[in-house]
């Protein structure tokens, strides 16, 4: 391709690391250590008493979600890719779920069964923009699909994320599967699944909330659901009857909360809690966490920013400046580095290759054993 | 000689003893009732599920998922239908996450009709499972392939759909499995429960062997020169009685038990068809979109300036439901009469 990014940014550049190593902030100095005894006690505690160290890391990584979107949405809008589904607007639920996530591989660590607005989730994780860019832009050396599947359709096996299927509402069974298979190994490892309201229409759902919580039988999952209000063009109210969806979980004795999912120190704090509790009991919990859909369902309902709802990347952003905790210079630089890593990395993603036409018989059986009739 | 039932039964422990199968469940699978077919009474590592066809498939993809190998049965294949989402991403997993996550699972239900099981005990899954990519499919017609078929399921891979008609659960071969003692009212005595004062039973396990029969290849189970019979599971039965009651007048019918629907044994089929020059294909799943259409246009494809005849396709019919009454069921799936009728026609067919 010979498409130039548009994008004009500033900072250094970051992109085209491949590697899926820990999340790192940005911007390090982002701490304004001269100011920290100014900070009045009053607005400390505004934050749950999460250190300043945690308060920036969650800010860092949900500015690079939201970038990361951004960049998605544009190389969709750009034409060089055919869809966009994503997450921007739950930066403030999934960036604290995949901070406090137990990563790695095998049933000893938490398994994630996620849903299609988990980028904030993955770049909590430390999944790099381009493995997102090349996921979007189907390249080959995309890690989660090959090439395969639509954007934020993400699967890190090395980190127990589960491929996120366009059914919806599948992951909820699948992921009392594998706390099936970490309740053997007794380690206090737990299998979290993330999924939308209006999905919980399924039955796979109920599935879920019974399999679960069968007395003597209880497993250790984290249900949640992302509450933004609609079902692609539905409202909230057209589809549901109960209050809140998490007044179905008490139905089966699972313990269950709604929170504000726009608030990532409210999120952090009710996740810590229902995990260490899950941990500790093996059972499950459910969380409801009330977010924003920021720029509607995919790109096609246009994919544009709805400036009338509420940013909780800007919100936030704006209590750690009031609080002193973060300076708008450092603020903005934060912004501007992650802007060139993903301006980097699509120019770095156009150059990769693309899947091969015989690659379509890759992976039927594992092995590439062969797949096709005709070499019966 | 052990039933099918007895079979799947012993494979199972053998599973669970030596091939690391963790989980083996579904309706009414672990204790008390074992399974309404029996096959899984005794073991160790059976439960029961919820009432919930989707809740279980998604559970096993959850075990294997997480590496862990298992067996869930779907407690009749006419429930099976409300998962096909489900079998579809458990099929493209694998290929969807390029190579990445896979699904070591076993799904075994029971199949097809023969034990007048009326609408919803009587459907067929072999024509339905064949479009499934992804999947492995078995159906076997004997004990001790039924056996060697759920030992290569489990250790393969894939997920595998283990096809077993519910009418020959009963059946008995003529082959003993490997450690399975000659006597079989010594074999009952020690792995079936006994129907009354079971407290307490515990089943004693015979020293079973590994027999694996590999998932793809087919076996001939009438050798003959006049005409191929390519058909599965009951059916084989069926067509190896027609077969040996034609070979009194002459008619020599090469039966071939196909025992994996996907991957499929093609060569085997290939070799007797070119011998034979006429193939008939039998099974008892609805008859448009059958998996037997498949392979009849393959041997036209490749096979068609050696063909004496056309191949033919003997299937049940395109009902919504087999119907309860006798009558009914008999003109719904093929019968012994039908599978000779059709044999006949295309051997008396002329170029």
């Amino acid at each position: 391709m010979s498409k130039k990014t548009t994008v004009k940014t500033g900072g250094k550049a970051v992109a085209g690391k491949t590697t899926k190593k820990a999340a790192k902030p940005a911007a390090k100095s982002t701490v304004k250590t001269s100011k920290k005894a100014a900070v009045p006690a009053k607005k400390k505690q505004s934050f749950g008493g999460l250190s300043e160290e945690i308060l920036l890391r969650m800010h860092d990584l949900m500015v690079k979600s939201r970038v990361l979107e951004e960049r998605l949405i544009k190389i969709y809008k750009a034409g060089e890719a055919y869809f966009w589904i994503g997450g921007p607007g739950e930066e403030a639920w999934g960036v604290p779920l995949g901070m406090l996530a137990r990563k790695g591989f095998g049933p000893e660590n938490d398994w994630l069964h996620l849903h299609y607005r988990c980028t904030p989730t993955m770049v909590a994780m430390g999944m790099t923009m381009i493995d997102s860019i090349r996921l979007m832009m189907n390249r080959a050396t995309d890690p989660s699909t090959g090439g395969r599947n639509f954007s934020s359709h993400y699967c890190f096996p090395e980190w127990n994320v589960a491929p996120v299927t366009s059914p919806l509402e599948v992951q909820y069974p699948i992921a009392c599967g594998t706390a099936q298979a970490q309740k053997r190994v007794g380690k206090g490892a737990l299998s979290i699944v993330t999924g939308g309201d209006a999905g919980t229409a399924e039955g796979d759902f109920a599935s879920c909330l019974i399999l679960a919580s069968r007395k003597g039988q209880e497993l250790p999952v984290l249900i949640t659901v992302q509450n933004n209000g609609y079902g692609i063009s539905t409202p909230y109210d057209g589809q549901h009857g109960e209050t809140h969806i998490a007044d179905r979980a008490r139905a089966f004795n699972i313990r269950s909360r709604v929170i504000n999912g726009n608030d990532p120190v409210e999120t952090y704090l009710a996740l810590k809690e229902e995990m260490e509790y899950i941990r500790k009991t093996g059972k499950p919990s459910f969380i409801e966490a009330m977010v924003t859909r920021l720029y509607g369902h995919s790109s096609a309902d246009g994919a544009n920013k709805k400036p009338a709802l509420f940013d909780p990347v800007l919100s936030f952003e704006k209590r750690l400046i009031d609080a002193g905790i973060l300076s708008e210079k450092a603020a903005k630089k934060i912004w501007e580095i992650y802007e060139t890593e993903g301006v980097n990395a699509q120019e770095q993603a156009r150059q990769e290759p693309s899947p091969t036409p015989e690659s379509v018989w890759d992976h039927v059986y594992v092995n590439n054993e062969n797949a096709d009739w005709r070499k019966f | 000689m052990a039933s099918i039932a007895q079979a799947i039964r012993m494979a199972l422990h053998y599973g669970e003893e030596n091939m690391g199968v963790k989980d083996i469940f579904g309706q009414d699978v672990g204790a008390p009732l074992g399974g309404v077919f029996t096959a899984t009474q005794g073991l160790q590592t059976a439960w029961n599920s919820t009432l919930d066809e989707r809740g279980i498939i998604g559970m096993a993809m959850g075990i294997a998922m997480a590496g862990d190998r298992c067996v869930a049965e779907i407690q009749f294949a006419d429930y099976i239908f409300n998962t096909m989402d489900l079998l579809k991403i458990a099929g493209n997993t694998l290929w969807c996450t390029n190579g990445q996550i896979q699904l070591p699972m076993v799904v075994m239900t029971p199949v097809g009709a023969g034990i007048f099981g009326s609408v919803y005990h009587s459907h067929s899954f072999d024509a339905w499972a064949s479009r499934l990519p992804g999947w492995k499919i078995v159906m076997p017609s004997n004990p001790l392939d039924a056996y060697g078929l759920m030992l290569s399921a489990i250790e393969d891979p894939n997920p595998v759909l283990y096809l077993k008609s519910k009418a020959l659960m009963r059946h008995k071969g003529d082959e003993l499995i490997p450690g399975e003692p000659v006597d079989e009212k010594e074999l009952k005595a020690m792995i079936d429960k006994p129907v009354q004062n079971a407290d307490g039973w515990k089943p004693r396990w015979p020293e079973l062997e590994k027999y694996m029969v590999p998932i793809g290849k087919g076996k001939i189970t009438r050798a003959g020169e006049h005409i191929t019979v390519v058909t599965y599971s009951r059916m084989v039965h069926l067509c190896d009685e027609i077969a040996d009651k034609l070979a009194e007048e002459g008619i020599s019918v090469e039966v071939i038990d196909l025992r994996s629907i996907y991957p499929y044994d093609w060569q085997l089929i290939k070799s007797s068809i070119e011998k034979t020059g006429r193939v008939l294909f039998v099974n008892e799943d609805t008859e448009v979109t059958n998996f037997g259409e498949h392979l009849a246009y393959r041997a036209t494809q490749e096979l068609f300036y050696q063909l004496m005849a056309r191949p033919r396709v003997l299937a049940g019919k395109n009902l919504p439901g087999i119907g309860l009454h006798p009558n009914l069921e008999k003109n719904s799936v093929p019968q012994l009469h039908d599978i000779e009728a059709a044999i006949r026609e295309v051997v008396a067919e002329v170029p």
